[in-house]
């Protein structure tokens, strides 16, 4: 299957002999390991010099958009820039180097950050406990909705079977209540963003375990019946679960335990501007009200006052017996946990307000210039959050420009693509998120390539087979599925 | 401000644009009586040059003592060349590779990823990654659940030796889905599975079985390999990456092999970190490729007919299959994953399998060493990996406490999970000859009772 016409994989630099010789230590002999248990073949692992293998992958990131090289307006993933010093410090020999096991006594500073860390997020969210542990968005969200099962389990409230999410919800909300046992219910949105309350009521009973909401939603408005929402969903005895995928938008203005939410997780990787790594590691800090401190996921830091100072500690299972339990290995993704407590430490307390300002500036200032450039807004009367969605029904339909076209066409100037074709109920959709980062320059120059590609179709330009100046065409999917080709194998040539 | 690049001017004239009188003006569609005032808890803020000394000291507290604890994450040598290339702002900064066009760099080396964890554990396919080892049990155990579908019970079985957080982690995860974990019986002088006493009436969708096991030990995982096939049951194998070197890999035991491999991917050059970021690695036999979660990239054509990478089998996953996925995972452990893939890269096979034989010889000179304290003795006999079970005449939490009273952090006192008093010490190539003296000699003093 694997075709070896140009390909630049590292194994065609292996040569048999070959390696990065100052990388590992002298050969040393194995004892007592009987025969039957050892190793008899050789997987063919690169065999490649220290410079080569630098090349080959300085080379392969340069085949990379990144937020550090381009601007990536892609909402509902707040591509913000990632400060540096966030990874050195992160880095520093002792903290890169400290052991998940090691005792207290080797980890006080670590520990003050991480307690320190919960304790900010709290004051930002509004909760009244925070665990760190969850490694991402989805794990945070799994937690979250564990939480609301063992709240209604322990009052012996045993027939709340149900999750309410709205069809504008992100996919890992209906799969994260799936995970955890639960049947979905989805509940349509009205014409201006809001979520339909009247079939919110009908939807709401002795079954309803709880709702996921994002606030501001995946449409990029703000739901302004919030309050009677969780009046609603409390009083028929459920709990109310915060996506926090968009807490950029209210970041030092709402917050979600003030809007009465239960539960919350956090994309720190979003809102506290730690790496996306081309897909990871995320970090999905969940916090909770009163309710449902006694189920948080363990572990968690605490914090004693011994001999007049603050020493800190893990609290785990003998702490919070009624806690859901683990949920990794050892305590989550600390290292990135690190990186958002100094990001949050640089900001400040009036930096996590300009935030939600500036990142809301963007996102209405950019959204004012495509319409009036004539592209259409999905939802004309509302003011943006920190993301809006544009529609390209009308061209799609009068000059056969879609939004995977402009998407594609937009690679080609440069621009990341937006999110396209979410949220699913919004035809030919471009969501877009510039978030804070961004100077005014970058958005005029993103709306003049914008302008300059829908006047390009309208004089006939098709973008079916964009792009064209990148390391490869557009990708044959069909056959990437069809013929699975998930590892190289020379002898299959 | 930082990180925010608007002038005055700036956000006068975009304001106009927008026609607001203010940014205040921006948030008007939220309640009034919701939005507050300040923040009470979070400090103002500093500097890089003020973060940057108060970091500093934060570091040196925790300082860098000497270890000697593995149970799961493992101190080995990195290269430089690792992090200096994983963390390029092109692959640190860059989001998920949907828009493939834009992303080959990531893909590609998700596709070698692919490729190498494959090579080492013996099987055929691989994803992305998952987020931890411990994780990737729950995903590996749901995942059986799917491709076994004639077994309808929701048994998973344990090896004594499957680390215990793995089947807390496990089942916490994968409980609510109906799942339930036992164990099967421990020989206690081996600490392996007692094959006489093995269950016959279980009806297992899979038996797990950890290679080297959490105390040290080797498993005889070809004969229970074979059992469980007998049972009609898959086998999940959690195996030591750098172990695979030297070990038989999991797609070669019994007859026809593990089904699944996962495991903990820190030893491949990710760093300790006190617990994360790391990445679990997942592989399996092609026959279930499509009951595996997670992110896979597939290599394929592009318009002009040349190679480029894409992600595939797109329809298991949560952003479009919604409450049908095979999970609600959206993230690999990409930067992990990079790095992951560099240090292979750069070790090779010779490289990695070096590691290993220096980890076991000085695991050995340790053992021989703190055997020789009297007091001090093997927990159980037979081989190992680099890492052994010791037993003590006495509590081992008084005995650590000494240690790192004197920097050396002396294995992880595992008195509590084998039921009686004990610590797991693991030494690596990290250690020299003086290291591994310098630590029998500490633990001699320490025993003797003369702490002064």
């Amino acid at each position: 299957m694997s075709d070896p016409t140009n390909s630049n994989l590292i194994f065609d630099k292996s040569r048999s002999g070959r390696r990065a010789f100052a990388q590992a230590p002298a050969d040393a002999a194995v004892s007592a390991i009987p025969e039957s248990m050892l190793r008899d073949d050789k997987p063919r692992l690169p065999e490649a010099s220290e410079l080569q293998t630098v090349r080959h992958f300085t080379r392969l990131s340069q085949m990379n958009f990144s937020i550090d090289t381009q601007f990536y307006p892609l909402g509902s993933c707040t591509m913000k820039y990632n400060p540096r010093a966030c990874n050195a410090l992160a880095l520093l020999p002792e903290f890169a180097g400290r052991h998940p096991l090691a005792p207290s006594s080797h980890g006080q500073g670590f520990l003050s950050c991480m307690f320190e860390l919960q304790e900010m997020l709290k004051d930002v969210t509004g909760m009244k406990g925070v665990s760190l542990t969850p490694m991402a968005g989805a794990q945070g969200e799994f937690a979250g909705v564990a939480m609301i099962k063992a709240y209604h389990e322990a009052r012996g409230d045993h027939g709340r079977t149900e999750i309410i999410c709205p069809d504008a919800a992100h996919g890992t909300n209906p799969a994260t209540a799936t995970m955890c046992g639960c049947a979905v219910r989805e509940v349509p949105t009205g014409p201006e963003g809001d979520i339909d309350f009247d079939a919110l009521k009908a939807a709401v009973g002795p079954q309803t375990a709880g709702i996921m909401l994002t606030n501001p939603s995946t449409l990029g408005v703000f739901e302004r019946r919030i309050e009677e929402v969780a009046d609603l969903v409390h009083e028929a005895g459920g709990l109310l679960y915060y996506d926090g995928a968009n807490l950029n938008a209210i970041l030092g203005k709402v917050r979600p335990g003030d809007m009465d939410f239960d539960v919350i997780h956090m994309n720190l990787h979003k809102t506290f501007s730690t790496p996306h790594g081309g897909g990871g590691p995320g970090s999905g800090a969940v916090g909770v009200n009163d309710r449902l401190l006694p189920f948080m996921p363990i572990p968690v830091v605490g914090s004693k006052e011994v001999g007049g100072e603050t020493v800190y500690n893990w609290l785990s299972e003998a702490d919070l017996p009624q806690s859901i339990g683990r949920l990794s290995g050892f305590m989550g993704n600390s290292g990135v946990l690190l990186r958002a407590y100094v990001y949050m430490r640089m900001l400040g307390r009036d930096g996590m307000e300009r935030v939600s300002e500036y990142a809301t500036l963007n996102a209405n200032y950019l959204a004012a210039r495509l319409r009036d450039a004539g592209f259409e807004l999905a939802f004309p009367t509302r003011r943006a959050s920190h993301e809006f969605i544009v529609t390209l029904r009308r061209e799609a339909k009068s000059v056969n420009l879609t939004a995977m076209d402009i998407a594609k066409a937009l690679l080609d100037k440069n621009y990341h693509a937006p999110t396209t074709y979410f949220p699913l109920l919004v035809p030919e959709c471009l969501l877009i998120e510039p978030t804070e980062t961004e100077s005014k320059e970058t958005l005029d120059n993103f709306v003049t390539a914008m302008i300059e590609i829908v006047t390009a179709a309208k004089q006939g330009t098709e973008f079916k087979d964009a792009p064209y100046t990148l390391p490869v065409r557009r990708l044959d999917d069909v056959k990437a599925a069809r013929q699975l080709d998930l590892a190289y194998r020379p002898e299959e040539t | 401000m930082p990180f925010i690049p608007h002038t005055e001017k700036d956000t006068r004239e975009m304001l106009e644009t927008i026609g607001a009188d203010s940014i205040a003006d921006l948030f008007d569609e939220i309640p009034r009586e919701l939005m507050i005032e300040q923040l009470a808890h979070v400090p103002e803020a500093m500097n890089e040059m003020e973060i940057a000394r108060l970091m500093r000291q934060r570091a040196k507290m925790d300082g860098s003592p000497m270890c000697f604890i593995g149970a799961g994450a493992y101190e080995h040598h990195i290269p430089t060349a690792v992090w200096d290339i994983a963390t390029r702002g092109e692959f640190y900064s860059a989001y998920t590779p949907y828009q493939a066009e834009a992303s080959q760099g990531t893909l590609q080396v998700i596709y070698e990823y692919q490729t190498m964890i494959t090579e080492l554990t013996g099987l055929d396919v691989s994803n992305a990654s998952l987020y931890d080892g411990a994780s990737a049990l729950a995903e590996a155990s749901l995942m059986a659940v799917r491709a076994n579908r004639r077994v309808k019970t929701g048994r998973i079985l344990l090896a004594p030796g499957v680390n215990p957080v793995y089947e807390q982690v496990a089942a916490a995860i994968a409980g609510a889905q109906g799942l339930a974990f036992e164990r099967l019986p421990q020989d206690a002088s081996t600490g392996n599975i007692d094959f006489s006493q093995l269950p016959e009436d279980k009806e297992p969708v899979a038996v797990v079985v950890q290679q080297p096991s959490f105390v040290g030990t080797l498993e005889d995982v070809d004969r229970l390999t074979d059992w469980a096939r007998a049972e009609g049951a898959l086998l999940i194998s959690i195996v030591n990456p750098t172990s695979l070197a030297l070990l038989k890999p999991p797609g070669q035991w019994g007859e026809e092999g593990a089904d699944i491999a996962i495991g903990e991917g820190q030893p491949l050059g990710v760093p300790m970190s006190s617990g994360g970021p790391y990445f679990g690695f997942m592989t399996c036999k092609q026959k279930h490729v499509r009951q595996m979660p997670g992110r896979i990239v597939g290599r394929t054509t592009d318009l002009d007919g040349n190679p480029g990478f894409a992600l595939t089998l797109q329809a298991r996953e949560q952003h479009i299959r919604r409450s049908k996925a095979t999970s609600n995972i959206c993230t690999n452990q990409g930067l992990m994953v990079t790095a992951a893939t560099i240090y292979m890269s750069l070790l090779g096979y010779e490289g990695l399998k070096s590691v290993a034989h220096t980890s076991q010889a000085n695991t050995t000179l340790l053992i021989d060493g703190l055997c020789g304290i009297e007091g001090v003795d093997r927990l159980y006999d037979g081989p190992f990996f680099h890492e052994v079970a010791l037993k003590l005449d006495r509590s081992v939490a008084p005995i650590l406490a000494a240690l790192a009273d004197r920097d050396i952090l002396g294995g992880l006192d595992i008195t509590s999970v084998v039921g009686t008093d004990a610590l797991l010490v693991c030494a690596t190539e990290t250690k020299t000859a003086a290291d591994i003296e310098a630590y029998v000699a500490a633990f001699a003093v320490v025993m003797s009772g003369d702490s002064a």
